[in-house]
């Protein structure tokens, strides 16, 4: 029997099932996705003699990959890097030792109404507002240095970190906590005993899920003058020293690598 | 169990004298560091300037209320270009990632060896640079415009989303791929018969997901000159004209939770 008589005894042919089932639903995406796809690449504006030309420059960077150059600016790298690492280090202490109280005032079933909704106010305007625009305002009311750049990532550290400790904190076991309670602990006991070693491998994976975050993101606030490596990053990209700009973004790839690497072991150890 | 001797009783304690020493000795090294790192930032900062924000805050507040609100009508444009940004970078990230998720995963991938450290490479170096960064490198390469600011979140997001789909491939049921080798299928039947609807839901997820976070990164990018409404937050705080500020700032803000539920609901549709 060939195929052909198969397919007309069993009526139609096998096809993949459609991933959107509804068919109404699944032309209008498609055509509205089209739409949008045309009404985009109309309004852009491309000057493609320009790119052309920056070929030659883009070639010279990823060349520029084969020989960095770290000597010739090395005081202004060393600087910068210092700057990064020292924020970065500073804003996840303070972030997060202010985060763990805010966490627990976010979890609700710890926290009383009104704590619980001031808390979750505070996650929700940290998380809404992106580092590099705190970074701007912080700068324009504490001036230019890497003060500006520490307290923008303590107060990102507080909503990511909070967040997340607090729906690790209700998800947690009841059964635990309940019998320290049961025991006639008081509410800081109660926290110490019934609460903390149930969360604490969570908390000490996510800090250093942290830590690894603020790094990158201090390289990026001395664009707006908040201290790091961004500054010097920027100046050699002005100046068009690749070699310089490649040295510098290897040695920040190289350091989240690193702290990957050990964000990974230490997670690891402790879950 | 580590206990106490006293008076006779025996008292029950968490830890040893030994832990307790080398738990203390931990504690008194961090906050050496922290003191150290808080020095250096301390050093760098104009305290002046820092007694005096309370003061400036309040006066950039009043000069930043009310917003300007018919400037409104000028911004048009500038999120129609951040939304292409975002959305059309996505789609091109998408589009590179699928391979590169296939090498990097140890179940696809042709060569453990050779290409698969040769795509983590690429998923590492590309995730752990920010976009700015890239916006600022293109921008030298091939000129200012909302082009650059695609291509800098394209780059960004492979290595995001490469790395989520892989883990998703390496997640995969073993069972209907060997079903589908079974019947005879070649290599490239097996991936789109027996791995692709695997990890479909987790593709579609993950689009949405880099896209929500794309369009936070794409209001920014204009600081640098790639296009999108940062180039008028960029121009407007250039003249500190403060009640423009304030409204690019609150369009923003409704832009990125506008983005965020978008994505929850695609989201929650999906799973």
């Amino acid at each position: 029997m060939s195929h052909r008589e198969l397919d007309d005894m069993l009526g139609k042919g096998w096809r993949k099932p459609a991933f959107v089932k509804n068919a109404t639903l699944r032309w209008t995406l498609l055509a509205g996705f089209v739409t949008y796809m045309i009404a985009a690449f109309m309004t852009i504006e491309v000057d493609w003699g320009r790119v052309y030309d920056g070929l030659d420059r883009g070639w010279a960077f990823v060349l520029a990959f084969t020989s960095p150059d770290f000597m010739s600016r090395w005081s202004d790298i060393w600087s910068g890097l210092l700057e990064s690492i020292v924020m970065t280090v500073a804003a996840s202490v303070v972030g997060i030792l202010i985060s763990i109280p805010i966490g627990l005032g976010a979890a609700r079933n710890i926290a009383p109404l009104p704590v619980y909704v001031v808390c979750r106010g505070i996650v929700a305007i940290s998380r809404a507002l992106q580092e590099i625009i705190v970074a701007i305002l912080l700068v324009a009311i504490f001036g230019f240095g890497p003060l500006a750049g520490f307290l923008t990532l303590s107060f990102a550290t507080i909503g990511f970190l909070s967040k997340l400790l607090a729906e690790d904190i209700e998800a947690m076991d009841k059964v635990q906590a309940e019998a320290i309670k049961a025991s006639g602990a008081r509410w800081v006991q109660w926290i110490n005993y019934g609460v903390q070693p149930q969360i604490m491998p969570r908390l000490v994976g996510l800090s250093i899920y942290r830590i690894d975050i603020n790094f990158r993101e201090s390289a990026i606030l001395g664009l707006v003058g908040a201290g790091g490596i961004g500054a010097t990053l920027n100046t050699a990209f002005d100046r068009y020293e690749y070699d310089t700009a490649a040295a510098i973004l290897i040695l920040i790839i190289g350091i989240v690598m690193a702290l990957e690497y050990l964000s990974g072991i230490i997670r690891a150890r402790v879950q | 169990m580590p206990v106490l001797e006293h008076e006779g009783t025996q008292i029950w304690r968490r830890r040893t004298t030994g832990e307790n020493l080398i738990r203390w000795f931990g504690w008194l090294l961090g906050v050496a560091v922290f003191l150290y790192c808080w020095q250096i930032i301390s050093a760098s900062t104009t305290w002046f300037f820092v007694w005096d924000a309370p003061r400036i805050a309040d006066d950039i507040w009043t000069r930043a209320t009310p917003p300007k609100w018919e400037y409104i009508t000028q911004l048009g444009r500038p999120i129609w270009d951040t939304l292409n940004i975002a959305t059309l970078g996505t789609l091109i990230a998408l589009f590179l990632a699928v391979p590169v998720a296939f090498l990097a995963a140890r179940n696809t991938t042709p060569s453990t060896l050779f290409i698969r450290p040769l795509a983590l490479l690429i998923i590492v170096s590309t995730r752990s640079i920010n976009s700015l960064i890239w916006a600022l490198l293109l921008i030298a390469i091939i000129g200012p415009g909302v082009f650059a600011g695609v291509i800098a979140i394209a780059i960004r997001s492979i290595g995001f989303c490469a790395k989520l789909l892989y883990e998703a491939i390496e997640e995969i049921d073993h069972s209907q791929v060997e079903a589908i080798t079974a019947t005879g299928a070649s290599r490239w039947q097996v991936m789109a018969y027996g791995i692709v609807p695997q990890i479909l839901p987790a593709f579609a997820g993950i689009a949405v997901f880099r896209w929500d976070i794309n369009i936070r990164e794409s209001t920014v990018l204009g600081l640098v000159g790639a296009g999108g409404i940062g180039l008028q937050l960029s121009a407007s705080l250039n003249v500190l004209a403060w009640p423009q500020v304030s409204l690019i700032l609150l369009v923003i803000l409704a832009a990125v939770v506008i983005s965020e539920w978008v994505s929850a609901k695609v989201r929650g549709a999906i799973i």
